[in-house]
C-alpha cells in the first residue's frame, strides 16, 4: 500500500499551494470515517427514525407515527426534565468556569508550587463517576458522613433527600470533578498570551487586578468559548454521576433529560419515546453549540475549521 | 535533533511565554493563591477520606473521628473486594480499553495526517467537518440505535460490544488534537522527506509520528481514562457478571454491600489505582498535551 517514491515526487507542483500536498492521502481518513459513520453518524440518524416507531427493545420494531412525540410532548415530566437540565448547565457553568479562569490563571504562572497543585488538582478527573458518586453518598451521610463524624451540624443535613440540597449537592460533586479540567484548559490559555502585552501594562504602571481584566480575561474569549461548549455539551448528557448519586431524585428533583431517556428506555422499555427525548437531547446540543460559535464571533471554531 | 524538535513542537502553546528566569510582575498573585490553596482543600479532604476509611473495620468506622486515621488499620475490605471477582472485572477493564484505544489513536493519527497534509481534497474537508460536528453532539443520546446495532450484530453482552462503540466516540477529538500537533511539525521538513523519495506512509512513521509524540501519549491517556471509567456503555450494552467492568461492578458491590462502607470505598481506590499510576507515569505530557491541545 506504500505509495511509490516515484509518485511522491510526480506530485511535486502541488506541494506549492499551502497546507498539503499530494491528494492521494484520503484513503488515509477511511478506517476512522468508517467507525464514526458506523457508530456516530448511522445512530444519530437511526435516532431520529426510532423516534416514529414503537419497539419494547427486545421484538418487533412498528412504524408508529408521532405517538412517541405525542406522548413525550404532552408529558408534563418533560418540562421539568428541561427545566432541570437547564439549571444543572447554567448552574454548574456559574460555579465552574470564575473558578477555573482563577485556578487557571494562577496556574499559568510560575508559583513555586504550581507543580505540586497541578499534580493534585488532576486527580478527580482521574475517578470514574461512579466512584465520585459513590464517595460522596457515603461522605455526606447524614448519620455516619463527615459532618456527623465531626460534629458540624452545618453539615449534618438529609444532603440527598431534600430537593434543593440534593440539586446543590448535584452541581458541587460536577464541580469538584470538572473544574480541574477546565483550569487546564484555561493555563494553556493563559501561556499562550503574549507576554509583551503584560510588560507594556506595566510600564503604563497596571496592576495585577488591572491586567487580569484588561488582558486576561479578553484574550481567553476564545478558550472560554472552548471550555463553555465542553462544559454544555458535557453537562446536557451528564448521567452516570446522577444515576449513582440520586438516581434523579428525591421525587423528580435531579431528573434530567439524559437520566429521563434512559429511564423511558431502558428500564420502561419504551425505545420510541426515549429516542424522541434522545433527538431532544441532540437538538439542545447543537443549538448550544452553535449559539456559543455565534457569541465567540468568526474565529472561535473558524480557525478550528480553518486549520482543517 | 529529532528530540529537539519534538520538546520543540509539544510547547509551541507556551512558545510566547517561554519560562524565563524573570517574571512579569514579580508580585504575588494572592488571590489566585488563596484559591488554589481552598480548591487543594477541597480536592484533598475528600480524596483522604477515602484512603483512610477504606482501611477502618466496619465497626470502628461508626465510631471513630471520620478524618483520624484508623486505630486499627484492616486489609480485610481489599480482601472482600478482591475475592469478589475483582480481578475478572479489572481484566474485562483492561481488555475494553486497551481494545478501544490502541485502535482508535492509530485510525485517528491515518486521518489526522492525511487531514493535515492534503486539506485541500473535498473529500477530506468534508471528513474533517464531520469529525468536528461530532464534538458538537452528545454521543449518549445516540445510545438506543446503537444497542440496536450491537444486538443485530449479535455483540450484545461481549467485550466488542463495548470496544466498537467507543473507538467512534474517541474518533473526534482525538483527530482534533493530533491535527492540532502535526500542523505544528514545519512544511520543510515534509518537503525534504519528500525529496529524499520517503513515501507518505514513510513520512508518517518516521516524521509525523516521532515529532508528535506527546500528542499521541496525550490522547492515549485521555482516551484511557474516558473508556476505563465508563459507564453508558457497560450498563446498557452488557448483561452478565462476567462482561462487567470496574465501573459497573464499583456499582452493583455498592448496592451488595452498602452497609460496610469502608469495603465500598477499598473498591473505589482500587478500581482507581491502575489509572492513578498511567497517571504518575504519563502525567507531564498529559497536562502539556492537554493544555495545548485545548488551548488553541
Amino acid at each position: 500500500m506504500t505509495v511509490p517514491p516515484i509518485s511522491a515526487r510526480g506530485n511535486a507542483p502541488l506541494a506549492a499551494v499551502p497546507g498539503g500536498q499530494g491528494r492521494g492521502l484520503a484513503w488515509l481518513a477511511v478506517p476512522a470515517l468508517l467507525f464514526f459513520v458506523g457508530f456516530g453518524v448511522i445512530p444519530l440518524i437511526g435516532v431520529f427514525v426510532l423516534s416514529f416507531t414503537a419497539w419494547d427493545g427486545l421484538g418487533e420494531i412498528r412504524p408508529a407515527g408521532f405517538d412517541s412525540w405525542r406522548a413525550v410532548l404532552s408529558d408534563p415530566g418533560l418540562p421539568h426534565a428541561l427545566w432541570v437540565t437547564f439549571l444543572v448547565i447554567a448552574l454548574s457553568w456559574v460555579v465552574q468556569t470564575p473558578a477555573s479562569i482563577l485556578l487557571g490563571t494562577f496556574l499559568a504562572g510560575f508559583q513555586r508550587y504550581r507543580a505540586v497543585f497541578s499534580v493534585i488538582y488532576f486527580i478527580p478527573l482521574l475517578l470514574s463517576s461512579a466512584a465520585i458518586a459513590i464517595t460522596y453518598k457515603a461522605l455526606l451521610d447524614p448519620n455516619f458522613g463527615l459532618g456527623a463524624g465531626l460534629e458540624i451540624p452545618l453539615l449534618v443535613q438529609d444532603w440527598l433527600g431534600e430537593p434543593v440540597l440534593a440539586f446543590s449537592v448535584v452541581i458541587f460533586v460536577v464541580s469538584w470533578q470538572f473544574i480541574p479540567f477546565h483550569s487546564l484548559i484555561y493555563q494553556g490559555g493563559v501561556r499562550q498570551i503574549p507576554r509583551s502585552m503584560y510588560e507594556a501594562a506595566e510600564i503604563d504602571g497596571a496592576g495585577r487586578v488591572r491586567m487580569f481584566f484588561s488582558i486576561t480575561l479578553p484574550q481567553l474569549k476564545y478558550t472560554i468559548i472552548t471550555s463553555s461548549t465542553l462544559m454544555v455539551v458535557g453537562s446536557l448528557v451528564f448521567f452516570d454521576l446522577i444515576f449513582v448519586l440520586t438516581a434523579g431524585g428525591p421525587g423528580d428533583a435531579t431528573r434530567v433529560l439524559a437520566l429521563e431517556m434512559y429511564k423511558r428506555g431502558f428500564q420502561a422499555n419504551l425505545m420510541g419515546p426515549a429516542s424522541a427525548i434522545a433527538v431532544i437531547l441532540v437538538l439542545v446540543g447543537l443549538a448550544l453549540a452553535l449559539l456559543l460559535r455565534r457569541l465567540g464571533g468568526r474565529d472561535a471554531t473558524h480557525s478550528q475549521l480553518e486549520g482543517a | 535533533m529529532t528530540t529537539t524538535l519534538a520538546k520543540n513542537t509539544s510547547q509551541a502553546a507556551a512558545r510566547h511565554t517561554a519560562p524565563g528566569p524573570k517574571r512579569v510582575t514579580r508580585r504575588p498573585n494572592w488571590v489566585g493563591g488563596a484559591a488554589a490553596w481552598l480548591w487543594l482543600a477541597v480536592v484533598v479532604v475528600p480524596i483522604y477520606w477515602i484512603v483512610i476509611t477504606s482501611f477502618k473495620t466496619q465497626s470502628n468506622y461508626y465510631v471513630e473521628k471520620p478524618l483520624l486515621p484508623p486505630s486499627e488499620p484492616t486489609l480485610d475490605n481489599y480482601r472482600l473486594v478482591i475475592e469478589s471477582d475483582f480481578i475478572r472485572y479489572f481484566i474485562n477493564s483492561v481488555v475494553v480499553t486497551v481494545g478501544a484505544v490502541a485502535p482508535a489513536v492509530v485510525v485517528s493519527f491515518m486521518a489526522a495526517y492525511a487531514i493535515v497534509r492534503s486539506g485541500r481534497g473535498r473529500f477530506l474537508r468534508w471528513t474533517n467537518s464531520a469529525f468536528l460536528m461530532g464534538l458538537a453532539i452528545p454521543h449518549q443520546a445516540t445510545i438506543i440505535p446503537i444497542y440496536l446495532i450491537i444486538i443485530r450484530l449479535g455483540l450484545y453482552d461481549t467485550p466488542m460490544a463495548l470496544i466498537l462503540p467507543s473507538i467512534a466516540f474517541a474518533i473526534p477529538l482525538s483527530v482534533l488534537i493530533l491535527s492540532n500537533f502535526i500542523r505544528d511539525v514545519p512544511k520543510e521538513l515534509f518537503e525534504s522527506m519528500r525529496l529524499d523519495g520517503a513515501s507518505e506512509l514513510g513520512t508518517l512513521w518516521h516524521l509525523a509520528l516521532p515529532l508528535t509524540r506527546p500528542a499521541v501519549v496525550t490522547v492515549v491517556i485521555y482516551n484511557a481514562l474516558t473508556i476505563w471509567n465508563g459507564f453508558l456503555l457497560p450498563l446498557i450494552l452488557t448483561q452478565s457478571p462476567e462482561q462487567r467492568t470496574l465501573p459497573l461492578a464499583l456499582w452493583t458491590f455498592q448496592g451488595q454491600y452498602s452497609i460496610n462502607v469502608p469495603a465500598v470505598l477499598a473498591s473505589v481506590v482500587l478500581t482507581s489505582v491502575p489509572i492513578l499510576i498511567l497517571y504518575v507515569v504519563g502525567r507531564r505530557q498529559l497536562l502539556a498535551g492537554l493544555t495545548a491541545g485545548f488551548g488553541k
